[in-house]
């Protein structure tokens, strides 16, 4: 269970590459600085590209969960 | 911008629209500035009719799985696919066998979640990818600007593009 709470949640699920980061970005657009989003995946793919997305773009990647085939991750926006 | 990737789509089959739009998209969400040169069949991606009609065909392409579309495996199909691990090359010269493999596709791609093409120039177009229409090929195979989808970057040459691509510290060209 995570302990964060978001400020938004995005799910994801059933969506693959690239679906999951570009709708991570735009999910994001809508949040104010400091305000966390979550995003459910169920792309395996998403465990590397999310974090990758993160490390380029100054996001911070705060907790990924996993959790009965769902990948879960909370983002603090820049 | 100190980042910038050009990517060049030259192919017009279905499989071959989605490495420029995935790749384009991605970087543009990633903050990268990213274009699209499309020239030779790679215009089709950006055709209003012929963008519908891209289709995948088995002759000539060893490496195509059998693909049966998940809600289409049962015992027999399992079976089919534990023989002919891809359509036997013949088969591909037999009429509609393009048009079958391209609907078994089109039904695997949506059925596993995977973007349509569609959807994927409106994600480029959203992340403010550049469209570039390639202006020699548009007149060797006679397509007008009206021809092609709206949002579209002007026609534009070789030099164009590398004019484009050079004007960065850190210029980047993927070749599709």
């Amino acid at each position: 269970m995570a302990t964060i709470t978001p400020d938004k949640t995005l799910d994801a699920s059933g969506l693959n590459c690239p679906l999951p980061v570009l709708k991570t970005k735009k999910a994001l657009e809508e949040l104010q600085s400091g305000q966390v989003l979550e995003i459910i995946t169920t792309d395996p793919g998403a465990k590397a590209d999310i974090p990758a997305f993160c490390n380029r773009t100054g996001h911070q990647l705060l907790e990924v969960v996993e959790e009965g085939g769902k990948i879960i991750f909370y983002v603090r926006k820049k | 911008m100190a980042e910038k990737l050009a990517i060049i789509a030259t192919k017009g089959t279905l499989d071959m629209a989605y490495p420029p739009l995935i790749l384009a998209s991605t970087a543009a969400s990633l903050g990268v500035e990213t274009a699209i040169f499309f020239t030779f069949y790679g215009l089709n991606i950006i055709h209003k009719q012929k963008m519908n009609q891209l289709k995948i065909a088995p002759i000539g392409n060893p490496a195509m799985p059998m693909a049966f579309p998940p809600s289409m495996q049962n015992p027999i199909t399992n079976a089919i696919s534990s023989i002919f691990p891809g359509p036997p090359q013949i088969t591909g010269i037999i009429p509609g066998m393009t048009d079958l493999m391209t609907y078994m596709m089109k039904k695997t791609i949506k059925e596993h979640g995977v973007a349509d093409i569609p959807e994927l120039l409106e994600a480029c177009k959203e992340a403010d990818v550049k469209l570039i229409p390639c202006q020699m090929t548009m007149e060797l195979f006679g397509y007008k600007y009206e021809d092609l989808i709206d949002g579209l970057e002007p026609p534009a040459g070789a030099a164009t593009f590398f004019n484009y691509v050079l004007d960065s510290e850190k210029p980047m060209i993927i070749f599709v």
